[in-house]
């Protein structure tokens, strides 16, 4: 099911250009590599992430779709794509709420009036994941043909975290069969790294929870959910967890130090994001593709199995 | 140790009689537990409408007590007081002061959301659990939580300039919290961190924590949505028939 995402506009968000900087260069570059253009949304702000909603659910909504109504309205764009799963989930999500709920639609309507720009109407805008982006816009056999090289058999346990799939009824899309993502069991990080060469090894908490949401505001719940996952990781035989979200990320990354500072536990799984993973096999430099700045550091294992 | 379940049947309620001879018979110890009688008379009749007309918890009337929530929560698995389901009874039936016991952890729903897609009637539990919360604290009940410091340093930021600054979100809230920020694995981080830090995107931090990254054209934006959050406050402490604070 292969979708023309030639050029599609962007949405970083906030994380991507500060403690995700790297997924930001590395998703560039992975375009740049597989010939898809990205055109950045104009003067966006933040979607509301996972904290505006605790304060006023609609804020979050019409935050999101302001970000759409720029893509949809200004830009004419007919698909946006966030690499981060929060902006995802919240685009989705406003989407999804501006097609059903009475009571948002005429809040969004009203604040968009008094903000001075033209209100979001669902439904004049696909709302992709990076995953999506290079799944259907590229597909597995053409990335195959675009290998510069090979990730060689490296263990990968692919972690998806929370807002990718849930909950459901946000993602209409997914859980349709065929090629589609699944919201229990989603394969298409699996599917692009298996292309690129890499072992995916069963994992059995692709969806659980980093602590994303409390990582500072309730740091031991954060690690103890977060070794968890390293651990399981590694029993799973895993050398590298890939990672789709820069707060599942940094907080898997956070968490590791601060596991090993607090509760002595130490583990040695090292996190990469997909695209940087995907840009190795595609020949970018790993400077390029920002490994470097990664606190658990990749590079060495990279060099070590000769990939990098 | 009987089986029964913990928050039903609490500890200091069980009593036990040291010595009892009933007909010549002793039945001293363990044979004589007594759960001791525990009347509810004060119900707060009005609990579920309140909690309904916070943001999230519109759809608590939905719930038919199945415990798919609970049985998929996250922070259940790590503090099995941490019960959605049970709280939700609580609030439909009215039992304030039992609910009020749990009141120090319900702020730790951790947003995964794998309740909400649990749930076969749609309650929403994870909307659920941030209006309780939010309760508690707009009652007084309890100071607000980290979390609740978290969030509005977070959303002040993004209303004020549209963007966050992460840097500026950490400080601001390890200040609101009255915590040191150099903690150990905080300092840790920073250390990994800056040890492999290029040095263009240091400069790049270090000019976002000077000139705030703006969003451009928000300021009318920014007008509208504060008055949003503060129309909306009104409405909600009206109806927990609060008095608006001023």
């Amino acid at each position: 099911m292969k979708k023309n995402y030639q050029t599609v506009a962007y949405y970083p968000g906030c994380a991507l250009e500060g403690t995700g900087h790297a997924y930001n260069a590395s998703t560039r570059a992975v375009g740049k590599a597989l010939g898809l253009a990205l055109d950045e949304v104009r003067d966006w702000n933040c979607c509301g992430a996972m904290e505006v909603k605790n304060i006023d659910p609609k804020v979050q909504t019409y935050l999101s779709s302001r970000v759409m109504a720029i893509a949809a309205n200004e830009m004419k764009a007919k698909v946006v794509m966030a690499p981060c799963n929060g902006c995802y989930h919240n685009l989705k999500k406003a989407e999804h709420d501006l097609a059903h709920d009475v009571v948002s639609r005429e809040t969004v309507e009203r604040i968009s009036k008094k903000a001075g720009h033209e209100t979001y109407r669902a439904g004049s805008l696909e709302t992709i994941h990076a995953l999506d982006w290079i799944k259907h816009g590229v597909g597995e056999e053409e990335l195959k043909r675009r290998l510069k090289g090979s990730l060689k058999g490296l263990r990968v346990a692919n972690y998806y975290g929370c807002m990718y799939t849930r909950p459901r009824h946000i993602f209409p899309e997914k859980d349709q069969g065929g090629q589609s993502e699944s919201t229990s069991q989603p394969h298409f990080m699996d599917d692009l790294l298996a292309a690129a060469g890499a072992v995916n090894v069963d994992f059995p908490l692709k969806t659980a929870c980093c602590g994303g949401a409390h990582t500072l505001s309730d740091s031991d719940t954060s690690t103890r959910l977060v070794l968890n996952l390293l651990r399981a990781a590694e029993a799973a035989g895993a050398e590298v967890i890939a990672t789709e979200c820069p707060t599942c990320h940094s907080g898997l990354e956070l968490h590791q130090v601060r596991a090993e500072k607090v509760l002595g536990e130490k583990t040695t799984v090292k996190m990469l994001y997909f695209t940087q993973l995907l840009g190795v096999a595609l020949g970018v430099s790993p400077r390029r593709l920002s490994i470097h700045e990664n606190v658990s550091d990749g590079i060495a294992l990279l060099k070590e199995k000769s990939i990098a | 140790m009987p089986i029964h379940e913990k928050s039903l049947i609490r500890q200091e309620d069980l009593k036990v009689q040291e010595q009892r001879v009933v007909d010549g018979v002793d039945v001293s110890g363990h044979w004589s537990t007594f759960i001791a009688p525990r009347v509810v008379t004060d119900y707060n009749e009005a609990l579920e409408e309140e909690i309904a007309a916070l943001p999230g918890g519109e759809h608590i009337h939905r719930c038919w007590q199945c415990g798919s929530c609970t049985n998929s929560c996250t922070v259940n698995a790590l503090n099995p007081d941490f019960n959605p389901r049970y709280w939700i009874y609580l609030i439909r039936t009215g039992m304030e002061a039992e609910l009020l016991r749990d009141k120090d952890i319900i702020w730790q729903c951790i947003s995964c959301n794998k309740c909400t897609y649990a749930c076969p009637r749609d309650v929403f539990p994870e909307g659920v659990m941030k209006a309780t919360a939010h309760w508690m604290e707009l009652k007084g009940h309890t100071p607000k939580s980290k979390s609740t410091l978290f969030d509005e340093e977070f959303t002040e930021q993004v209303v004020a300039t549209g963007k966050i600054e992460e840097g500026r979100i950490i400080r601001n809230f390890f200040a609101r919290t009255g915590q040191p920020l150099f903690q150990d694995w905080l300092v840790e981080m920073a250390k990994r961190v800056a040890r492999r830090l290029p040095f263009k995107q240091a400069l790049m931090m270090a000019w976002a924590a000077l000139f705030k990254p703006r969003t451009r054209r928000w300021a009318k934006a920014s007008q509208a949505i504060s008055e949003y959050v503060q129309e909306q406050d009104k409405h909600h402490r009206k109806a927990l028939g609060l008095e608006r604070r001023t």
